[in-house]
């Protein structure tokens, strides 16, 4: 086992010869490495299992699926880690914004343990806030949002928690087609800051586009 | 620990039925040792049989009791057929729902004021429609026919049969179906019968067998509606069970066998009647004919849920006015002045009975609501569904007639030490609470998206705080509603509460029943309004403590 202070750690996302079964038939498989700040696009249409690989690899596989393969970070297998200890940053859809708490209470709630002491917790909050331009938002209800400022949210939400990679299911495809553009530039280019490896899985050819890295389609083709 | 709740949670819904069946069937058939039965034999049953009026007692069980359900069933489902989707269905909806929460007895007690031969209804009418200027010596409450028994019955599992049906609506694509159908030309109430109607009724079909087992057995609106020479058998039996003479014992058990069979042949002739229902549906349905009595129907049903709606209202209204009534002479019809005098009097002397019936209430709600929690919360963490089939035990305690096991299970308690406790009451309410608490909360439990959990978890955060952060909050709304309805349910208990409690632990609702047959009408009304009150105040602080909790959070502020 590694020490809980090396599970931090970035690197490389790789799938290692990973094939996802439903009810005993393959489904989608996956073999690949995607390096620090790079992203790997997977397309294809719904139904073609390109979720359930995100979901496989932040330890959510539903109990009809069974997977053969492993995910690694860094020389890490992560597939045998709980999903909470996995550090995974997910975005789906929906921006997700917990109904319950303000957009503060949000943002606390992903900042690490590690961060202690109140007044250090709300400094990573605002200037997370201040980075994507919503100073002062922190005591909103997330409901009375704009759909581009949930968004905006979310994505720090996600960051905010230290991830060691990426996986985005679709998370423009809900927006309007003007806000999507500005919306997947500041999430690319978040990632590429941070240095963390993506996998992008989505049905619109424009996100890939976008993403820049090497695109797979679930029907086997490759481009870069 | 979670993973042991739902087996806890099995125990509590079927440890009492059983080992109360074992109980009940052993001193059935003269086995009771420490009442000095040692020999197995058929003397209670010969003893039973032996009963003066035993068969009337039998008839009125079965017959009332059958025809309260399908008087209950017949005038919802009329009603639905012919208003789904109208205005005044949603109307019906807003006045229906409050009903739920009143106690069998309270309502009893206010058809009660309203039919009595000098009740609100008479006095209203006379003297210068009837004539009356004393009221008629006609016998309205407690004829020897069961007809007001089986009235309050309807009243009362009418409500809650339209809830059921309500909430088994939004699965089965009704208004598309209803719209397809009227397309092909069928008129609405054929049309709804025909493609609606089967996708409901599996549905609630275990909430009909838990309405059929009830009223076949019910003792508190028996004891105030229900004939009295002789009573129906469930009333009887209680009679013998609480009666000083132990040996009365033996013969209330086999009675309480013989209800239990006649409960389980009531459910059979229900299901021999949807065998004729199906077969006459599938004849229907290939023949095509396009209407079915539609104005009839819809009449009826319609002027069934009013007088429903209004013998209620008119019912709550009569016990209010009685709790304050000073003189109120027959035949005016309100009384010449209103005090507190009564409830002055009155409540200082309740005041331990109210503390007892809130505590009851309280620990069997939050101990059902928790261990609901622990069960849901299991089924998440492991990503599993709760069968279909073991969802149906959640009906069990519902569906055996109450009284079949509760004999047993008072003397077991005996055994051990428990009877006339109040924990052995609290242990009996949660029986009957649980299942409504479970069912109450897992819909909306299941429906919070679970993106939400998986976010918080990809965050970092663990099972535990996911569900104290995360998940509780989200439901927090159905939890407190949950928690109301069990603390209602809790109230509502009669047999429970006297057969376990051995006549030692009080609450509103036995205090309620005690007081039927004495007839001093401002002591009841008093009681039957705190047996409705309470129930309300539960609900009232559920809504205001989720209001609270999501004053600034507009997508939690609606009630889901």
């Amino acid at each position: 086992m590694k020490s809980k202070s090396m599970s931090g750690e970035r690197g490389a996302l790789c799938f290692e010869n990973v094939i996802i079964m439903r009810n005993g038939k393959p489904l989608i498989a996956l073999d690949a490495a995607i390096e620090p700040g790079e992203v790997l696009t997977v397309m294809g249409p719904s139904g073609s299992g390109k979720s359930t690989l995100l979901n496989f690899a932040a330890g959510f596989l539903p109990p009809a699926f069974r997977a053969e393969g492993k995910v690694t970070i860094g020389d890490e297998e992560i597939t045998r880690l709980p999903p909470h200890d996995r550090h995974m940053g997910l975005l789906f859809q929906d921006p997700l914004l917990f109904p319950h708490m303000s957009v503060e209470g949000n943002l606390l709630f992903a900042v690490p343990e590690s961060v202690s002491g109140r007044k250090r917790r709300r400094e990573h909050v605002e200037a997370a806030l201040a980075e994507v331009e919503l100073d002062g938002f922190g005591p909103r209800d997330p409901a009375t949002l704009s759909g581009g400022q949930k968004a905006r949210v979310a994505l720090m939400r996600v960051l905010l928690a230290e991830p060691r990679a990426l996986l985005l299911d679709e998370p423009f495809s809900k927006l309007d087609p003007e806000l999507r553009a500005q919306v997947r530039r500041l999430v690319f280019d978040k990632a590429r800051e941070r240095g963390l490896a993506t996998l992008l899985v989505t049905h619109d050819p424009a996100d890939a586009e976008s993403a820049g890295g090497v695109l797979l389609k679930t029907d086997g083709s490759v481009s870069t | 620990m979670l993973k042991f709740a739902p087996a806890l949670t099995i125990a509590i819904l079927i440890g009492p039925v059983t080992a109360g069946i074992i109980g009940t069937l052993l001193p059935a058939f003269g086995y009771l040792p420490a009442l000095g039965g040692r020999e197995v034999s058929l003397e209670p049953f010969r003893a039973l049989f032996a009963t003066p009026g035993i068969a009337t007692s039998i008839r009125l069980s079965i017959v009332n009791g059958l025809a309260a359900a399908v008087g209950a069933f017949s005038i919802v489902i009329a009603f639905t057929a012919a208003f789904e989707g109208t205005r005044t269905f949603a109307l019906m909806q807003r006045l229906l729902s409050p009903l739920l929460s009143v106690p069998h007895a309270a309502a009893a007690f206010g058809l009660a004021f309203v039919i009595a031969p000098s009740g609100f209804v008479l006095r209203l009418l006379s003297p210068w429609a009837t004539g009356f200027e004393r009221p008629p010596d006609l016998l309205i409450l407690n004829d020897p026919g069961g007809i007001a028994m089986t009235a309050g019955l309807i009243a009362k599992e009418a409500p809650f049969l339209f809830l059921m049906v309500l909430a088994a609506l939004p699965q089965s694509q009704s208004r598309e179906s209803r719209q397809v159908a009227t397309t092909l030309g069928y008129r609405r109430v054929a049309g709804w019968l025909l493609t609606v109607f089967p996708r409901i009724y599996p549905q609630i079909r275990l909430p009909v067998f838990a309405v059929i087992a009830y009223s076949v057995s019910v003792v508190d609106v028996a004891m105030i509606l229900g004939p009295t020479t002789p009573a129906p058998l469930a009333v009887r039996l209680t009679q013998w069970m609480s009666h000083p003479d132990l040996s009365l014992r033996f013969q209330a058990s086999a009675g309480a066998i013989v209800q239990l069979g006649l409960a389980i042949a009531a459910i059979g002739l229900w299901i021999a009647g949807e065998q004729i229902v199906a077969f006459a549906g599938g004849r229907w349905i290939r023949a095509g004919r396009r209407t079915a009595a539609d104005g009839l129907v819809s009449g009826l049903g319609a002027g069934a849920m009013a007088l429903i709606v209004t013998g209620m209202a008119l019912g709550g209204m009569a016990i209010g006015l009685w709790s304050f009534a000073g003189f109120w002479p027959f035949p005016d019809a309100l009384p010449a002045k209103l005090s507190a005098a009564n409830w002055a009097m009155a409540l200082p002397r309740a005041a331990d009975t109210i503390a007892i019936t809130v505590g009851l209430g309280l620990a069997s709600a939050f101990i059902a609501v928790a261990l609901a929690l622990a069960c849901l919360e299991n089924e998440c963490r492991r990503d599993i569904a709760i069968e279909h089939r073991k969802l149906a035990l959640l009906y069990l305690p519902l569906v055996v007639p109450q009284i079949a096991f509760l004999f047993g299970l008072q003397i077991l308690l005996l055994l051990i030490g428990l009877d006339a406790t109040v924990y052995g009451v609290a242990g009996a309410h949660l029986t009957f609470v649980l299942p409504y608490v479970f069912l109450a909360l897992s819909d909306p439990w299941r429906a919070v998206d679970p993106r939400y959990a998986r976010i918080a978890t990809a965050i970092g955060a663990r099972p535990s705080r996911v569900f104290w952060r995360i998940r509780l909050p989200l439901a927090l709304r159905a939890v407190a509603t949950a928690s109301a309805l069990g603390f209602a349910v809790s109230i509502a208990q009669y047999l429970p509460t006297v057969l376990i409690g051995a006549g030692r632990v009080e609450t509103v609702t036995t205090e309620a029943v005690a007081l039927a047959s004495g007839g001093n009408r401002r002591l009841i009304a008093i009681h039957a309004c705190l047996q409705m009150l309470l129930p309300f105040a539960g609900f009232l602080m559920a809504g205001a403590v989720a209001n609270f909790a999501f004053r600034d959070r507009r997508a939690l502020r609606i009630a889901s």
